[in-house]
C-alpha cells in the first residue's frame, strides 16, 4: 500500500488535500502531516513515503529546499525515493521552472481536474518504479538531475559582491577578506567562515550569502557547504554518490552530496 | 506666428532642428518686411543681413538657455528645457543685443561693399528686435507652458502609479489565492465557517479598493481593515497567530491617511511572524500622546536580525515612508526597531492637527 507525506503549513488546506487526494486514491496511507520544512524532512526520511506533497512556502525550509535536502539525504539503501509534488498558492517563476523540469505540481487552490490528471500520473508513475535494487536507484539519480535544474533556475539574482566579512569575536571585530576563506558552513542560525588560520561564526545565513559570492570561484557542494575551488586539494568519489573533499591548507575533510558530484567529474 | 506648431515629444525631429528651422523662417519673414519697407538694398541683401543676425541672436538666446537650464536641473532638479521666467528675461535682453552685434559685424565683414552698415539702419534694427523678441516671447511662453504640462502629467502619473502599487500590494497574489484555498476546503466541511470567513474577505476587499480612492478614513476603518485582514491569516494559520488590537475611544475618530497601518502589520506576519514554526502574537496599539498620533505595530517574531536584506523585503515599509514624506513632509515618522522581548515594533508617528484637518 503506498504512503504519502503532505508538508504544509496551514492546517485547513493540508487537510483538504488530503481528503481530496483520499477520495481520488482511496487506497492510500497517509504519514501525519507536517506543519514545517523542518518536520517534514525529518518525517520523510524516519517514515520513507512512496509521494511527498511538498508547499513551496513553509516556515522552517521551504518545499525545495526540503526536496534537496532529501535528495542529499536519502540513504543509499533500496529505498525508492518518493515521488515529489510541488504545491504553491502563487509563484510565476517557480511554476515555469516546474512545467521546464517536467516537475509534478500543483496550484492552489487546487482544481478537481487537475489534482485528477496528477494522481493518475503519480499512479503510473509508481506502478512503473522498477523494484529490482540497482534499477530502484535511478528513481533517485533522476530526481537529483531534476531538482539541479530546479535549484539553478530559482538561485536569486546576484548581489554586489562581498570582499571583506566581519566577524564579531567579543568587542573585536575580526576582519575577513572573501579571499582567504577555504569554506563556508551553515550552522542553525550561524555561519562557520572557515580559514586556513582559524574559523569565526557569523550571523547570516548561506541563502543570503550564495548570491554575495562569485559562483566561479565559490562552489556550493551540499546545501549547507560552499567551498573555494582554489582551496580544494582532491575530490574522491563514493560507493554512494557523494563526493569526499581533502583540502589545501586544513586536514578537515568536505563532502559533496550527490546534487553536486557532477561538479567533479573529472576528465 | 502665434500658431507655430511646437515641436516637442510628437515630433519626430529633435526639437533643436525644429527650432533651427522656425528660427530661419522667422528670418526670412523679417528680411521680406525690411525689403518692403526699402527695396533700394535688395532683397538677397536683407536676406543675408537677416539670417546672420537672427541666428546669432537665436544662438545666444537658446544657448544661454540650455546652459543655464541644465545647470539648474542639475542643481534642483525640475525641468531640463526651461530655467524660469525671471532667467530668461535678462537672457533675451543680453542675448539679442550679442547677437544683433556680433551679427551685424560678421554680416559687415561679408557684404563689405555695403556702406554705411546696413545693420546700422534705424528701421532694420527696430524690426528685428521686435521679431526676435515676439519670437522669443511665443517660443518660450509655449515652452513654459509646455513644461507646467509636463510636470502636471508626471505628478498626475506618480499619484496614478502610487494607487496602483498600493492597490496591488494590498491584493498580493499569493495571499488571496492562500485565502481562497482555504475557503474552498471550508465551503465543504464547515460552512458556516466559511460564509464567515468569505464575508471578511468581502469587507477587506471593500475597503481596501475603497481606500485606494479616499483621501482619509476615520481611524476605526483602518483598524477594521486590519481586523479583517488578521481574521483571515488567523483561519489561514490556525493556533499559529495570536492577535490584539488596542484602539482607545478618543482615537477612533481621527482621520488618517487610508492604508499606511495595514503594510506594517503585513509586514509584521509576513516577516516576522511566518517564519516561525511556532508562529506568535501581533498586537497592534493606537494612542494620542499630546498633539501627536502613534500607531505601532509589535510582533514577537523572528526579529529584524534574521529578515534578509536582499529582494525587497521591506518593499512594503519603503512604500509608507514614502507616502509619510510626500502627505506630511518631516512632521511625519516611520520607525522600525527591534522590539523589547525580542521580535520587532514598527512605530508610526503621525502630526494630529495635519491628519485632522
Amino acid at each position: 500500500m503506498p504512503t504519502a507525506l503532505i508538508a504544509e503549513d496551514e492546517p485547513l488546506l493540508a487537510s483538504g488535500l488530503r481528503a481530496d487526494v483520499s477520495t481520488l486514491w482511496p487506497g492510500l496511507q497517509w504519514l501525519p502531516s507536517a506543519g514545517d520544512g523542518r518536520g517534514a524532512l525529518d518525517a520523510a526520511l524516519a517514515r520513507r513515503p512512496d509521494l511527498c506533497f511538498l508547499d513551496i512556502r513553509m516556515p522552517g525550509l521551504s518545499g525545495l529546499e526540503v526536496a534537496q535536502a532529501l535528495a542529499e539525504d536519502w540513504p543509499d539503501d533500496d529505498t525508492p525515493f518518493p515521488l515529489l509534488v510541488f504545491v504553491t498558492a502563487y509563484d510565476q517563476y517557480a511554476v515555469q521552472a516546474f512545467d521546464a523540469q517536467a516537475v509534478d505540481y500543483l496550484v492552489k487552490p487546487v482544481q478537481p481536474q487537475r489534482l485528477a490528471a496528477c494522481v493518475t500520473r503519480l499512479k503510473a508513475r509508481l506502478a512503473a518504479r522498477p523494484s529490482i535494487p540497482p534499477a530502484a536507484q535511478a528513481g533517485l539519480t533522476q530526481a537529483v538531475d531534476q531538482l539541479r535544474a530546479l535549484l539553478g533556475a530559482a538561485a536569486p539574482a546576484a548581489a554586489p559582491r562581498l570582499q571583506v566579512l566581519q566577524a564579531q569575536v567579543g568587542a573585536v571585530v575580526h576582519m575577513v577578506p572573501i579571499e582567504d576563506v577555504v569554506y563556508f558552513e551553515a550552522a542553525d542560525k550561524y555561519l562557520r567562515v572557515v580559514t586556513a588560520e582559524r574559523e569565526h561564526l557569523i550571523r547570516l545565513s548561506l541563502r543570503d550569502l550564495l548570491p554575495q559570492l562569485d559562483p566561479d570561484v565559490f562552489w556550493q557542494v551540499h546545501r549547507g557547504t560552499v567551498v573555494q575551488a582554489r582551496c580544494i586539494a582532491t575530490a574522491k568519489r563514493e560507493e554512494t554518490g557523494k563526493v569526499t573533499l581533502t583540502l589545501k591548507g586544513r586536514a578537515d575533510k568536505i563532502v559533496a552530496s550527490r546534487l553536486y558530484a557532477h561538479l567533479f567529474k573529472g576528465l | 506666428m502665434a500658431d507655430l506648431p511646437l515641436p516637442r515629444t510628437a515630433s519626430p525631429l529633435p526639437s533643436i532642428v525644429v527650432r533651427a528651422a522656425i528660427n530661419q523662417f522667422v528670418c526670412a519673414l523679417v528680411a521680406l518686411l525690411l525689403w518692403s519697407i526699402s527695396p533700394h538694398k535688395g532683397l538677397p541683401m536683407m536676406l543675408g543681413y537677416s539670417f546672420i543676425i537672427g541666428n546669432c541672436c537665436w544662438l545666444f538666446i537658446d544657448g544661454s538657455r540650455a546652459l543655464i537650464g541644465r545647470w539648474r536641473w542639475r542643481r534642483l532638479g525640475g525641468i531640463k528645457e526651461w530655467p524660469g521666467m525671471p532667467w530668461m528675461a535678462p537672457v533675451v535682453v543680453i542675448g539679442t543685443a550679442l547677437g544683433y552685434g556680433v551679427g551685424s559685424e560678421i554680416a559687415d565683414a561679408l557684404f563689405v561693399q555695403q556702406s554705411p552698415s546696413l545693420g546700422s539702419s534705424t528701421p532694420a534694427l527696430l524690426i528685428s528686435v521686435i521679431a526676435a523678441s515676439i519670437f522669443v516671447y511665443v517660443y518660450y511662453a509655449r515652452e513654459r507652458l509646455h513644461a507646467q504640462r509636463l510636470a502636471a502629467e508626471a505628478a498626475e502619473r506618480q499619484a496614478a502609479e502610487m494607487q496602483l502599487k498600493l492597490l496591488q500590494s494590498q491584493l498580493e497574489p499569493h495571499m488571496l489565492f492562500n485565502t481562497l484555498a482555504n475557503l474552498r476546503v471550508l465551503i465543504g466541511v464547515e460552512p458556516q465557517r466559511a460564509q464567515a470567513m468569505l464575508d471578511q474577505l468581502i469587507a477587506f476587499l471593500r475597503t481596501t479598493l475603497a481606500a485606494t480612492r479616499v483621501d482619509h478614513h476615520p481611524l476605526r476603518t483602518e483598524f477594521d481593515c486590519v481586523r479583517d485582514y488578521l481574521a483571515l491569516m488567523g483561519v489561514r494559520m490556525g493556533p499559529r497567530l495570536q492577535v490584539q488590537l488596542d484602539l482607545p475611544a478618543d482615537v477612533r475618530e481621527l482621520p488618517v491617511p487610508p492604508m499606511l497601518l495595514q503594510p506594517l502589520v503585513e509586514n509584521a506576519i509576513k516577516h516576522g511572524l511566518e517564519p516561525l514554526v511556532a508562529g506568535g502574537r501581533i498586537v497592534v496599539s493606537a494612542e494620542r500622546r499630546g498633539d501627536i498620533l502613534r500607531l505601532a505595530v509589535r510582533d514577537d517574531g523572528v526579529g529584524l536580525d534574521a529578515t534578509p536584506t536582499n529582494g525587497g523585503t521591506h518593499f512594503g515599509l519603503e512604500q509608507v515612508q514614502r507616502r509619510l514624506v510626500t502627505l506630511f513632509g518631516s512632521a511625519a515618522s516611520l520607525h522600525v526597531s527591534a522590539a523589547p522581548d525580542g521580535g520587532t515594533e514598527a512605530v508610526l508617528t503621525l502630526p494630529l492637527a495635519a491628519s485632522a484637518s
